[in-house]
């Protein structure tokens, strides 16, 4: 049982951002990742603020230039099934068709799954780790198969969430409300590596909440996918995953995207595929060079090599397929 | 099952610390959240160690009033404090899946629901599915495919076919595959229940018959 709190429902955007500029005040938006969060007790709550009932912040709408607005409170299922999405932002379709059970995508939202807490077992089990104000990442020396091999540490967890990294593909940029104004983030600025913060993924501060996700408008001859490895295939966390964003103008690739999940704290941007892709045609000696090119930098702990030859494979076939 | 959609609550709403919650149930038992005595008592007490607040539920067809500590899940409520105790407690954290009902008509896990937040929505639970005292459409179909062992997570497998069916009243064995990949079968009976989730669909095609 979690340990009590209070409960505040918002109704408009105002009194939420009122209701959680309090001390020990926490967001409510479909749940799934607070209440795992307090069973576990990683932390504990005075109030929760439900903002599940906010409808302006619900929905997709078209922007004016032609771009896409998504509300932080839009489910994962409705993401998935979207017939836009699918057409014109498949990496992102395709990435949340791939989150968790159809239970948790009914009621997960989006904001929610890029801001969830980190699913490494030291930080959710019962060991004081780094992240939880300890001084040690027991992953180091510990059962680290499924964690980082991108990362200057001291934290090695690798960021859970799928949706994060189709996003960093379509360089989305995000809105985030708070007790001062909105402010706008791209999405490439949102995460931040352990080294830069050890107690939360993201920019956040306690009072702000992100309300928005702006995508831009869709580019001429542009293509996505995503794709992503767990070690169960009913549903689990990404070991890996790829998302691609490929422009092709006469089958030259113009420029490209590749983003890597479940590979490090944030979601990891093989820029040295990106810069091998850019202006050339694809075959399948250049997809698999653009593999061997995603891995560079990789530095494997004990027990998760494997990740490094993944990462080349699933990279490789992504964009074979992309462009079959 | 209650009879009674409205808990009687020993005391106001607000202010004590510790307080017992009676629900009229048929054949239940003395519990508290920490510790459940079995007795002979006629009705069940919850004892609350937070501020309650006063809330309607409407599950199968039925609103009821009840007050409920803001942490309390939609599970616990379901359960213990409706005595409806079709739904099932597995993991209690989201993974398994035997705690599956149907929230405005979507599955949803009732252990990762706060009860609060279910409010002004349509809960459906294992119980709804029947018709009168006979079974509905896709319990008949897992009796008639033999789809369980054990049986534990066969209501919330029955709840997963209902939902998926109502999305998509003709799933590919893909899409039922995918419609039940949030339900665990420890007995691994995942063969004769994907049989059922056919079964029940064909069943549903012609109003329920076979």
């Amino acid at each position: 049982m979690m340990k009590p709190f209070a409960y505040l429902k918002a109704k408009t955007p105002a009194e939420a951002l009122a209701a959680l500029n309090s001390k020990g005040a926490r967001i409510h938006a479909g749940g799934t990742d607070l209440l795992g969060c307090l069973h576990d007790h990683l932390f504990t709550v005075d109030k929760v603020v439900s903002i599940s009932g906010i409808k302006e912040w619900s929905g997709m709408t078209g922007r004016p230039d032609g771009g896409l607005k998504i509300g932080c409170l839009t489910t994962i299922a409705s993401i998935a099934a979207s017939a836009v999405l699918k057409e014109k932002y498949a990496v992102l379709a395709q990435a949340a068709s791939e989150v968790a059970s159809p239970q948790l995508r009914e009621q997960g939202t989006i904001g929610g799954n890029l801001c969830q807490r980190p699913r490494c077992w030291y930080y959710r089990g019962d060991f004081p780790c780094a992240r939880k104000g300890g001084e040690t990442c027991f992953a180091v020396e510990g059962e680290n198969q499924n964690h980082a091999i991108f990362s200057n540490g001291p934290c090695f967890f690798v960021h859970p969430s799928d949706t994060a990294v189709a996003l960093s593909a379509l360089q989305a940029r995000l809105t985030v409300a708070g007790p001062a104004g909105t402010r706008t983030v791209p999405i490439e600025s949102f995460f931040l590596a352990p080294e830069k913060a050890i107690d939360r993924e993201n920019v956040l501060e306690p009072a702000e909440i992100l309300t928005e996700i702006h995508l831009p408008a869709p580019a001429a001859g542009a293509r996505s996918s995503y794709r992503k490895i767990r070690s169960r295939q009913s549903w689990d966390f990404a070991l890996t995953s790829v998302a691609l964003w490929l422009q092709v103008d006469k089958g030259m690739v113009s420029q490209a995207r590749c983003w890597l999940g479940g590979v490090a704290p944030a979601p990891w941007r093989a820029a040295a595929a990106e810069k091998l892709l850019a202006g050339k045609k694809l075959n399948a000696a250049l997809a698999a060079s653009a593999g061997q090119a995603a891995a560079e930098g990789a530095v494997p702990m004990r027990d998760n090599a494997y990740k490094v030859e993944m990462v080349k494979g699933a990279v490789e076939e992504s964009l074979l397929r992309l462009l079959a | 099952m209650s009879k009674e959609p409205e808990n009687n609550c020993a005391g106001g709403p607000h202010g004590l610390s510790r307080r017992g919650f009676i629900s009229s149930v048929s054949a239940g038992a003395a519990a508290s959240t920490a510790l459940r005595e079995a007795n002979a008592a006629s009705f069940q007490v919850i004892e609350a160690v937070g501020t309650v607040l006063p809330i309607q539920l409407k599950i199968n067809g039925i609103t009821r009033k009840i007050q409920v500590e803001p942490r309390w899940s939609l599970l616990f409520v379901i359960r213990e404090v409706l005595g409806l105790t079709g739904t099932k407690i597995g993991c209690e954290r989201g993974e398994c899946g035997a705690c599956t009902v149907l929230i405005d008509g979507k599955p949803r896990y009732a252990c990762m629901t706060l009860a609060v937040e279910a409010q002004g929505q349509e809960i459906t639970t294992l119980e709804g599915l029947m018709d009168g005292e006979n079974l509905g459409p896709v319990q008949q179909a897992f009796v008639e495919e033999d789809a369980f062992q054990c049986g534990f997570c066969t209501p919330g497998q029955i709840m997963a076919v209902e939902g998926l069916l109502r999305r998509n009243a003709s799933p590919t064995m893909e899409e039922v595959r995918v419609g039940l990949s949030g339900n665990l079968c420890r007995c691994a009976a995942y063969q004769h229940i994907f049989s059922a989730a056919t079964r029940a669909a064909e069943r549903k095609k012609k109003g329920g018959m076979a």
